[in-house]
């Protein structure tokens, strides 16, 4: 074990003083190769002798009881092996950070599409054949809420909400003011590769291939759920095709297949199908939104409100944080935040990329334009007249706070002046238009480890963390060859093992600056080792090419390392995170085209400028922020769950109807900016996260972009064709 | 069933189920795991290979359709040490973050760049008489096959667009 | 999937022979390996006719042309002969699906895809065209991407193809091909059955018969040719609604037009009286508008469709727009050349 660094007080800039040159540069990822080649292990791609394959079966009623699973129903299926199901089977992905099982409801169905057993033959054509034939007889419950909009037990978070003032007299009072409702429908993951686990059993040892986001917790979750010891459970999850989320907690592929291997004696693999995915992986919530603003003539917000419902089963305790920036955005005397959450059966709700923001702020920061064109206020010019001076809510003071300025700069890099009054500007048949929002995303640090190796001439990084395509392997070893200075070629960094020290893993935008500084600190430690081998102070000392320097002494790396050193580092939050606020900022520009016929909305070019402390690797940072925008503009655009009204089941349950944004639906102009900026307060690497910032406000700079061309309003999302023309047609256009 | 495959120039013999498809048979018979499953219905395009020098996907044929073609995989395009133009490109240019969809957008950009050269049209073609030019919008339609979740699409088609500059 | 023999075709009398209860031809399998997975379609026997020789080939034929039936996709897109006589059926062919499937899709299959409504399409789910007599799930279910023309009471699932638009527009045949070898001629109004109340029944195939070929007649010569397909994102989804025009001009008015469209029937749709309704007339927009309203005239739409009403106007006064030359041809809209 090792001594915990606790994030209590702002530490010294020291990567803007080593020497290597690496940190923050827009190095290639370095396993990229394997994964252009084709050579990048997933977790269903592991070649094991003597491997079965296992297909989920799901529930094809709503809610009740599985009164009988016919095994005999399937007995001619040719190398069957078994069907799995019973008292550990998981009902659906456990919650991010949850540490133990998911619900495991036995013969009872809360939803349909929920995983009720697991089919296993010898190969995959027969387990898939066997687990579509299998039958199954239920027992029905026939009341059943699947609508939040006509749920019966719809829960008040009162103890959670935010009220300060009186919103309804400033209201009254107000010079403006807008209040309006708006819905976002249910969104998935939908990460490209499917939930896919291979177990096999060595004696009473577990080794999962996954693919997971967060193994220190998922670890745990996986040995609760099959009841036996963490320390029997090992999990890989060396490459992970897209997580967003998805894949923060165990899900039934990989509880299924551990359950099976143990009783077949032999490794079991089992990928979900896409299908599977969308009706048994946790979605994100659907909401409903009344976001309400007042002002003075002068642009002066005197009142935010912005309340929601969202829903998810009963037992669940994850709700979508919707108001999460609405709160530190602007500052109001009169606000208003209060969530409900319908408890409903439908496929549960859960983490998906930047819960909360992600849906909160395409209402919020579209009815802001709203209130911007009514006091006929630019609607930059509006968001800066109302930045608060301390986080509204809890009265912290904000850390670094780049909103102003991302503001300004994108407003001049993008040529917001050129911005043309609303349904003014046309192309042919294309009305052009241009809108804005903030973008803020909070910014957290997680409890993290992780042990450096020295040597001469190589430094080896090893931690549980995971790399979603998020750029771990890229920026931990940087943190490395900058803090150690050795070129980044030199470093290997092993990730995915639980077997390696525990870090945060990857979700909430948190795993950079969380295992980066345990990272950092590991390597800090070493310095300090080498310092006192080359007899300077640890101030003193510079490290570069493999050169140790200070107090006028100089040692290659293979004088003073005749031995490898090692050293752990590990942080979790502290005083800081108490008294200052910390978030991601930024501002995004959006030019549309929208199609005076039929409706059809193309995004022409965006912009992104973004405050997220310092930048850790320019090249996986700008993929990660425009990958976020890009998701911005399919919340605004494409993306859309649907559910039958009377199962809850989804109905647009495939990649064919669930319409995550295409090649030909983003221009090649997404452009990013980041600001030159250090948190102090973050961590000691004066970092912030990125992976969520980006999506962040997007979706609103979109539609606000399709209002300033064509003059509609979008308040139901997505801006599909229909409802454009429906506003369109209101407007006698 | 048995079938005769020749895959990146190998010719290989499977005995299967004539339920197999072309991907199961390349990921779980051959090991060749770069072809990547994400939908199994012909919806997302990480399972493009080229079938005799066109790219398809390989989840929606059956293997036993396939006696004696040339399938070529992302195997085959190049290795982590000697990568092909395309594959350089995408490493150097972030055309990708997790990796999943990847070798499916490589198979898929080698296939289409031999179909504008062609002069093949496509939906945003402003005429079909003449060639085509290798623009932004013409990539950009012509990759749509290709899902990215993690919407690498800017920096994928930044890829292609250096790639066939070096090809040139 | 279920367990079948698969059974590969030398020639057509095999496949013929081959065909009957449970049997099922492949070609491009695009659609049907996408069914067989969900146990959509449950075949014991899969025939494979790929390898069938002189069905291949884009062809002279009379006055116009003869498309193989296992003519890709994506070759016949490209065929010269389909660019420049026909383009608006190598439009609408390039503004379907993926390039990946356009290469495996066969002519004939595209024909006869099935429809892509998801109560079709989920197997735990109530659907008379998948099983016939178990009802359909879609009426008070969720209903966008429904047909609003055609429909029935048993079936309201939208034809999906947008090639089958286009050759409905141009007023192709497809040659039907019987177990004995003898080959009929027939429309795709033919070909197509209305669902009734056997939504089951999709064409007047007869057992052991194929489509061989499809036959487009002599070209529209001097015609304008457009598809407006319009989707919920750019590019890689089923049309919305979609319209296919063939127009030719006689000095300021327009002489002939034939329309089709797609998302918005429960087959390739076409109707004469909106052709007729613009033979003669000067194209502008109340024209159009009225055309459409002849169009919609016996819609029922889903509630969720409803929209479908206004956009198929919409797109159509788009398409006309350009066709007649009101607004400047953007891509989607060509004019014929004299040959090839």
């Amino acid at each position: 074990m090792t001594d915990t660094f606790k994030m209590d007080e702002a530490q010294p800039r020291l990567l803007d003083e080593t020497r290597q040159g690496v940190i923050g540069t827009p190095m290639d990822r370095p396993e990229g190769k394997l994964k252009v080649s084709g050579r990048a292990p997933y977790a269903a791609e592991i070649a094991l002798d003597g491997m079965v394959h296992g297909v989920l079966v799901r529930a094809t009623i709503t809610r009740g009881q599985i009164t009988a699973i016919d095994e005999t129903s399937i007995h001619d299926t040719p190398g069957l092996l078994g069907v799995f199901h019973g008292e550990h089977f998981v009902r659906n992905p456990a919650q991010g950070m949850a540490a133990e099982s998911p619900e495991q409801p036995g013969t009872r169905i809360d939803y349909h599409g929920q995983p009720i057993a697991l089919v296993v033959a010898k190969t995959f054509e027969a387990a898939r054949d066997g687990a579509h034939k299998l039958k199954i007889s239920y027992k029905p419950d026939d009341s059943v809420d699947v609508d939040p909009q006509t749920a019966s037990n719809v829960v008040s978070k009162d103890d959670d909400a935010v009220i300060i003032g009186d919103v309804d007299s400033a209201m009254a009072r107000a010079d403006a003011s807008v209040d309006l409702q708006f819905t976002t429908p249910g969104q998935v993951a939908a990460a490209m590769e499917p939930h896919a686990a291979i177990a096999q059993w060595q004696g009473d040892q577990l080794l999962l291939h996954g693919s997971l986001q967060m193994l220190r917790f998922n670890k745990r979750e996986l040995a609760d759920a099959v009841g036996i010891d963490p320390e029997n459970v090992r999990i890989l999850s060396p490459y992970i095709g897209g997580g967003f989320g998805s894949k923060l907690g165990i899900g039934a592929e990989a509880v299924s297949a551990a359950l099976a291997s143990r009783a077949l004696g032999c490794p079991v693999r089992v990928v979900m199908a896409r299908q599977t995915v969308f009706d048994a992986v946790l979605r994100r919530t659907e909401t409903s939104q009344r976001v309400r603003f007042a002002a003075t003539k002068e642009g002066k917000l005197t009142a935010i409100a912005h309340d929601d419902t969202v829903s998810n089963l009963s037992d669940e305790g994850f709700a979508e944080p919707v108001s999460t920036a609405s709160q530190f955005l602007y500052g109001a005397e009169n606000m208003h935040f209060l969530q409900k959450v319908a408890q409903i059966h439908r496929t549960p709700a859960g983490s998906v990329r930047a819960p909360g923001e992600a849906v909160g702020m395409l209402a919020f920061e579209a009815g802001l334009d709203e209130l911007a064109e009514k006091l006929d206020i630019c609607p930059v010019q509006l968001r800066l007249n109302n930045l608060p001076e301390r986080h509204p809510a809890t009265d912290q003071a904000f850390s670094a706070r780049a909103l102003a300025q991302a503001l300004r700069e994108g407003a001049q890099q993008f040529g917001w002046s050129e911005r043309q009054p609303t349904a003014s500007r046309r192309e042919g048949d294309w009305y052009i238009g241009m809108g804005m929002a903030s973008a803020a995303r909070s910014n957290m640090l997680v409890p993290s480890a992780a042990r450096v190796t020295l040597e001469a001439d190589r430094i080896v990084v090893e931690t549980d963390m995971t790399d979603i395509g998020t750029g771990s392997y890229a920026i931990l070893g940087q943190i490395a060859a900058e803090m150690l200075g050795l070129p980044t070629e030199k470093v290997v960094v092993r990730l995915g093992d639980t077997d390696l020290p525990g870090a945060s893993g990857s979700g909430g935008s948190f795993g950079a600056s969380s295992a980066g500084s345990a990272v950092y600190l590991a390597a800090k430690k070493l310095r300090e080792e080498l310092a006192h081998s080359l007899g300077c102070a640890a101030e003193e000392l510079t490290l570069q090419d493999g050169m140790a320097r200070g107090a006028n002494h100089e040692k290659s790396f293979a004088e003073l390392l005749p031995n490898p050193i090692m050293a752990e580092g590990a942080i979790e939050g502290g005083k800081t995170a108490d008294e200052y606020f910390s978030a991601g900022f930024g501002a995004h520009f959006c030019e549309v085209a929208v199609h005076a016929w039929t409706g059809e909305t193309r995004v022409r070019r965006m912009l992104g400028v973004f405050g997220m402390g310092r930048v850790l690797n320019e090249k996986t940072a700008r993929s990660q922020a425009v990958g976020g925008m890009i998701w911005g503009v399919g919340a605004a655009l494409t993306e859309e769950l649907s559910h039958d009204p009377r199962t809850g089941h989804i109905v647009s349950r495939d990649l064919a109807n669930y319409h995550v944004p295409a090649h030909a639906d983003i221009p090649r102009q997404m452009d990013v900016v980041f600001l030159e900026e250090r948190d102090d307060q973050a961590n000691p690497m004066q970092t912030k996260g990125i992976g969520e910032l980006g999506i962040s406000g997007a979706g609103a700079a979109v539609v606000n972009a399709i209002h300033n061309a064509c003059g509609v309003r979008i308040y139901d999302f997505p801006a599909t064709p229909d409802k454009v023309i429906a506003g369109l047609e209101a407007l006698g256009r | 069933m048995k079938t005769e495959l020749k895959v990146n120039g190998q010719l290989h013999t499977l005995d299967h189920d004539p339920r197999m498809t072309l991907l199961d048979a390349l990921r779980d018979d051959l090991h060749l795991t770069g072809t990547k499953k994400g939908c199994d219905h012909g919806q997302c395009g990480a399972c493009t290979v080229l079938l005799d020098g066109r790219r398809i996907n390989a989840c929606l044929t059956l293997a036993a359709m396939h006696d004696g073609c040339e399938i070529t995989t992302i195997e085959g395009l190049g290795e982590p040490e000697n990568l092909s133009a395309l594959q350089t490109a995408f490493v150097s240019k972030d055309g990708y973050q997790c990796g999943y969809c990847t070798p499916g957008q490589i198979m898929s950009a080698t296939g289409m760049m031999d179909e504008v050269r062609a002069g093949d049209p496509s939906h945003v073609s402003t005429d079909l008489s003449g060639d085509v030019p290798f623009d932004d919008a013409e990539i950009a339609e012509r990759m749509s096959g290709n899902l990215c979740r993690c919407s690498a699409y800017p920096f994928i088609r930044e890829a292609i667009a250096m790639a066939a500059e070096v090809k040139k | 999937m279920k367990s079948f023999d698969y059974i590969r075709a030398e020639s057509l009398s095999d496949a013929s022979k081959a065909m009957g209860d449970g049997a099922q031809l492949i070609a491009g399998g695009t659609n049907l390996l996408d069914l067989m997975k969900l146990q959509i379609m449950s075949p014991d026997r899969v025939i494979d006719i790929t390898r069938l020789p002189g069905l291949s080939d884009v062809a002279p034929y009379k006055d116009g042309v003869k498309i193989g039936a296992l003519v890709s996709n994506s070759d016949l897109a490209a065929d010269p002969k389909i660019k420049a006589l026909y383009p608006v059926l190598t439009r609408a062919i390039v503004a379907g699906a993926s390039g990946q499937i356009r290469n495996k899709a066969s002519t004939g299959g595209n024909l006869l895809q099935r429809t892509r409504c998801p109560y079709f399409y989920d197997t735990s789910m109530a659907c008379n065209k998948r099983a016939p007599g178990t009802g359909c799930s879609a009426h008070g279910g969720a209903g966008r991407m429904l047909a609003i023309l055609g429909t029935s009471d048993d079936c309201m699932a939208a034809h999906p193809s947008d090639m089958a638009v286009a050759l409905r527009a141009l007023e192709a045949h497809v040659e039907i091909t019987s177990a004995n070898g003898e080959t009929r001629e027939v429309g795709l109004d033919t070909l197509y059955r209305l669902p009734g109340d056997r939504p089951d029944l999709e064409t007047t195939l007869a057992e052991g018969e194929i489509i061989t070929a499809v036959i487009l007649p002599a070209p529209v010569k001097g015609s304008v040719q457009s598809y407006r397909k319009v989707r919920d994102r750019a590019s890689y989804a089923f049309a919305l609604v979609s319209v296919a025009a063939v127009v030719t001009m006689d000095g300021d008015k327009i002489d002939t037009a034939s329309l089709a469209f797609g998302g918005v029937g429960v087959r390739p749709w076409k109707d004469a009286q909106v052709d007729a309704l613009l033979h003669g007339q000067t194209p502008d927009q109340a024209l159009f508008a009225k055309a459409a309203d002849r169009l919609l005239a016996q819609a029922k739409p889903h509630p969720e469709a409803e929209f479908k009403r206004p956009l198929v106007k919409r797109a159509l006064i788009a398409a006309l727009r350009e066709a007649t030359g009101l607004a400047p041809a953007t891509a989607g809209t060509d004019k014929t050349r004299d040959a090839v």
